[in-house]
């Protein structure tokens, strides 16, 4: 199938007004010496060849359906059906970036109430209409505090911040003078004392995840006085679901919260697309990296909504903008819109009780297989770590393969010393006799 | 509008020189060409510039231009007044619009200035 | 009209979750009451039919292709086949974890194995990594991965990276998000870069350059082997932005072109929608010179299965915690999976044909910005049309009441009043035809009433908005009262 609709009779007419005999003519300022091979790739083909196709792969992936403990970054929540029906809208999906906001109005709705949203989850004043994903953001944010800083160039990072998210960190800042340094945890925690060692008048900011990557909820609010007073910033990174609950970021003294929009809305997807947030205190908004909408009014009075401070942006400053970023992940933003005025206010609290309700159910019947334990006695959210008598790595591959669930992230890959660790991760999809399951699974591979 | 008592630099700032204190703005020509002025970044006080140094930005919708300093010296008062209202820079370039203030530390870069034909004829009219 | 936030009622609600399976725990007594925040965030409160209104009436003040010719130049808006979206949807891949064992997603890794090697069969190069979100990300990468290849030659000294005037703002933000000092190079009278200014700013220093070729002008660049061969004399690199490859697939290949490493755009050539603003997908590849430094995981196949490979010393690393954008992949791997290699060239011979046929007969009464045979794309100048008032943004806006969308306005920075415009191969005769008498009735609206275009849009839902008050005093979010 091809999507080009002229018919030959329409190509010669068209050709016969260029004054040319033939489509290659156009193409003659390509030197000859470079003329392309064939390309070697079958068809054309039909639909019907595309659907058995993916029938194949998908019959490939085994892992479909399968229970999933796993989060680490990537949370299986429920989606509403109303979701994705009003996401494929094709006035939204088949739309560029709205650079005419006339005909965009839309999109920059959406977004500008996206932002609304985004504030009242972080607790901050400001957002932005949307960045890659919520490792991305994380750098973002740091680069933007360096620059707010007035190019102060150390940035130091909790361990409870997602692996993931400070090797993407660590392979950016390895080409700025950013000097980029960890700050081990402490049975699971922030290492408040080590942060106050470290922290000095170079430091940009100070890199935080709560609940961090072990699912343990902190209070930052010392810390954020502490680097305050040395007119560093708190960056902190959040998980959307848990803020409808948790003390949040503005309230504990953060100037940019970041996070994975992913959990609202937007299913697993094997990775993307997904969505970063990012929110900030009014004063920064000029450092701020990716597109902002505002409200305005058009000439007649009317309320409509713009993209603005664009002057920030690289189509304008180039070299000197405060990010490269230009496509980001609009769709994605629409998504979380969506799932956050179907769930609403009440809504959003249900999910994240949920969530705490059946992690801490999972963790005492998982606790109770003997040889097993919950590995520090800290609060956590929907995810807590889980040490096993053996090898986690061995015993999560057998629960897959005798048992089909997929018990969580072995965490000897990531972190020194937690070879028996496994990270296990509940929402609201998880039923009570999933998890007995689990539970009864665990007692048979150990 | 050119005003004959004041210096002009060819990137369009002006310069008034008020006991050793020069006040700096744009010119109504710079102001015409930028439209309407959204914002101003303004310098800190007491930074120091070299003249031709790149002090403040004033940025409308689609662009961004940064202003020059026109002499070597420490700024001894912003325009607080742009924060709120970048339009000033617009409606009154050579009065309320002025953007910084600084303390001369070299009276002989003064000369290198364009007095207000030269600066005439640099704009082509 | 209204916001969700205006339209809320407490206690209204829009969706219920099943009732607690096990004991409930209130976040006060798990964490104690200091951790938990003092007023829940304030999200509007809707029933599911109300909000779907909502969201069908934005969908109705939004334009994208499925609703009409879309010319917007260097963004590739081509038909979105709706079969890409039954992928996404129907086969179960939106269940997959990232972190699954590798032999759980065998379906997943290879579409992703398999569009790597399509691109790079399409582009002449040897891998690529498909981490990049969207084409400045690839931007990003391919410069960290630049910079790396010279980093392990010890060749610190290469800071410059040379970017014609003409190229799009990414291309500068990303050189100087990885700490390269950014020269810029004029362009020349034909639209390429300038030969002897290019010839001043080689040297020892220059550590690549960044081309888009065909350029923002649309225009094929003319120097591009000598331009290749200079620069590899001093060991500096070529980066090919793939904005522009639509233009020519089965006609030339990056790699022949002498270029080291290049991004793809797959939601531009490839057909993956645009979503309002992403997500995108910007897949990088490279040849043997820079394979090492490809970013971790790349995707390996051994007898029909597929794993993620880690081992790699010398790769700069991860750019994505997980895979980058799968589900943009799978819509482009079905596009290419379609298509062929065969249909592939016959696309980039319809957009250049559908460009030139265009700017024939737009030629008879708009200025075209270089009067050579153009690409996919061309440009045309409204210089003459300004100065009778009407300026390149008012043109923009009175299209919009004739339901077309404006073509790119102001871009390319060179070209005084441009008008970018890119039809792309899956736009009908009709539909060219059509616009060509749009334009021309505006032509003549700017001779005879000239107030229209003042006035424009007016077909619109709201009309021209005031972007300096939204700058000045910009409100960023909703608040109550």
């Amino acid at each position: 199938m091809l999507y080009n609709p002229h018919t030959d009779e329409e190509r010669r007419e068209m050709l016969e007004v260029l004054g040319v005999s033939s489509v290659s003519e156009l193409f003659k300022d390509i030197p000859a010496e470079i003329e392309a091979p064939r390309i070697d790739i079958p068809g054309p083909r039909s639909e019907l060849e595309v659907r058995e196709e993916l029938k194949r792969l998908q019959a490939a992936n085994e892992g479909e359906g399968l229970p999933l403990f796993l989060g680490a970054g990537a949370y299986n929540h429920y989606v509403p059906a109303a979701v994705s029906h009003l996401v494929m809208r094709s006035e939204f999906y088949t739309a560029y970036t709205p650079y005419q906001p006339e005909t965009s109005q839309g999109m920059l709705q959406a977004i500008f109430e996206y932002q609304t949203m985004m504030c009242e989850l972080t607790g901050l004043d400001v957002s932005n209409a949307s960045l890659y994903d919520g490792g991305t953001a994380v750098y973002e944010a740091a680069i933007m505090a360096m620059r707010a800083t007035k190019l102060r160039n150390r940035v130091l990072v909790d361990e409870g911040v997602n692996p993931l998210y400070r090797s993407v960190l660590r392979t950016y800042s390895g080409n700025l003078e950013l000097e980029f340094v960890e700050v081990p945890h402490r049975e699971g925690r922030t290492d408040f004392e080590a942060f106050r060692r470290l922290m000095d008048s170079d430091t940009a900011a100070v890199v935080v995840q709560n609940p961090n990557f072990f699912g343990v909820v902190q209070d930052f609010s010392a810390l954020a006085e502490a680097i305050h007073e040395l007119k560093g910033l708190m960056v902190m990174a959040v998980n959307p679901v848990a803020a409808a609950v948790l003390k949040s970021a503005g309230e504990q003294g953060a100037d940019i919260a970041v996070g994975e929009g992913q959990p609202l809305g937007s299913p697993l997807f094997f990775g993307g697309p997904y969505v970063g947030f990012l929110t900030a205190r009014q004063k920064l908004v000029r450092q701020m990296p990716g597109r902002i909408i505002s409200e305005t009014v058009d000439r007649e009075g009317k309320r409509g909504f713009v993209m603005t401070l664009q002057t920030r942006e690289q189509h304008i400053r180039r070299a000197k903008a405060t990010s490269n970023i230009c496509t980001n992940q609009g769709l994605v933003a629409l998504t979380a819109c969506v799932y956050l005025a179907l769930v609403g206010k009440e809504g959003l609290r249900e999910v994240a009780v949920q969530n705490l309700s059946k992690a801490e159910y999972a963790k005492k019947r998982l606790s109770a297989v003997e040889g097993v334990r919950v590995k520090w006695d800290a609060p956590t959210f929907n995810e807590f770590v889980l040490e096993l008598p053996s090898d986690a790595g061995r015993v999560a591959k057998e629960l897959v393969r005798e048992h089909g669930i997929v018990a969580g992230l072995p965490l000897g890959g990531y972190y020194d010393g937690m070879e028996r660790d496994l990270l296990v991760c509940v929402t609201e999809t998880n039923t009570a006799a999933q998890i007995d399951a689990y539970a009864e699974a665990l007692g048979r591979v150990l | 509008m050119i005003p004959k008592e004041l210096k002009y630099t060819e990137s369009h700032e002006w310069v008034r020189v008020e006991d050793g204190i020069a006040v700096v703005g744009i010119t109504d020509h710079a102001q015409h060409e930028l439209g309407d002025i959204v914002f101003v970044e303004l310098p800190e006080t007491d930074a120091e510039y070299g003249a031709g140094e790149a002090a403040a930005t004033v940025e409308s919708v689609k662009a961004a231009s940064d202003i020059y300093s026109p002499l070597s010296g420490r700024v001894v008062e912003v325009n607080e007044a742009l924060e709120d209202s970048p339009e000033l820079v617009n409606k009154s370039p050579y009065g309320d619009g002025w953007i910084f203030k600084i303390e001369i530390s070299d009276p002989s870069e003064l000369d290198a200035l364009l007095d207000a034909d030269a600066y005439a004829k640099h704009i082509g009219e | 009209m209204k916001l969700l936030f205006e339209k809320s009622v407490p206690g209204r609600r829009g969706v219920k979750l099943p009732d607690l399976d096990v004991p409930r725990v209130e976040p006060n007594e798990a964490w104690g009451a200091e951790l938990v925040r003092s007023e829940p965030p304030d999200l509007p409160e809707l029933s599911e039919v109300e909000t779907v209104r909502h969201f069908t009436e934005l969908s109705r003040r939004n334009y994208g292709v499925d609703n009409g010719f879309y010319p917007l130049g260097s963004c590739t808006m081509k038909y979105n086949p709706k079969i890409n979206e039954e992928a996404v949807s129907q086969y179960g891949f939106a269940g997959l974890h990232p972190l699954l064992d590798d032999e759980l997603a065998q379906g997943c890794l290879e579409v992703i194995h398999k569009l790597e090697k399509w691109l790079c069969e399409i582009a002449g190069m040897k891998r690529a990594t498909l981490q990049p979100a969207a084409g400045a990300h690839g931007e990003l990468t391919g410069n960290m991965l630049i910079k790396a290849y010279h980093r392990a030659k010890g060749n610190l000294h290469k800071k410059k990276m040379l970017i014609p005037d003409s190229a799009h703002g990414t291309n500068p933000a990303s050189a100087a998000l990885c700490g390269f000092e950014v020269v810029e190079l004029p362009s020349d009278e034909r639209g390429n870069v300038d030969m002897a200014r290019f010839r001043e700013a080689l040297g020892e220093d220059v550590a690549g350059i960044m081309l888009t070729n065909p350029s923002t002008l649309g225009l094929f660049e003319e120097n591009i082997l000598e331009i290749a061969e200079r620069l590899h004399e001093v060991d500096a690199l070529l980066y090919y932005d793939g904005a522009n490859l639509n233009a020519v697939m089965g006609y030339c290949r990056p790699g022949d072109m002498g270029f080291d490493v290049m991004h793809f755009n797959l939601h531009k050539t490839f057909s993956t929608p645009h979503g309002g603003g992403g997500p995108g997908s910007g897949p990088v590849a490279v040849n043997e010179k820079l394979e090492p430094f490809l970013p971790v995981p790349v995707v390996e196949e051994d007898g029909g299965r597929y794993r993620l490979d880690y081992d790699r010393p010398q790769s700069i690393g991860r750019i994505m915690p997980f895979h980058g954008n799968f589900g943009v992949m799978l819509k482009a791997f079905v596009y290419i999976f379609m298509l062929g290699g065969e249909g592939l060239k016959r696309v980039s011979e319809d957009a250049v044909l559908n460009a030139n046929y265009l700017m024939a007969r737009l030629k008879e009464r708009y200025r075209v910005a270089y009067d050579r045979v153009c690409m996919h794309e061309f440009v045309v100048s409204n210089t003459d049309k300004a100065e009778k008032g009407a300026p390149t943004l008012a043109i923009a806006k009175r299209l919009l009441d004739y339901g077309i969308h404006p073509p790119t306005v102001y871009f390319p920075l060179i070209v005084k009043e441009a008008l970018m415009i890119e039809p792309t191969e899956t736009e009908t005769k009709e539909t060219l035809d059509r616009f060509v008498e749009v334009m021309f009735r505006i032509a003549d609206e700017i001779e005879n009433s000239p107030e229209l275009l003042q006035e424009a849009p007016v077909n619109t839902p709201v009309r021209k908005l005031d972007e300096v008050r939204a700058s000045r005093r910009p409100v960023f979010r909703y608040r109550k009262g």
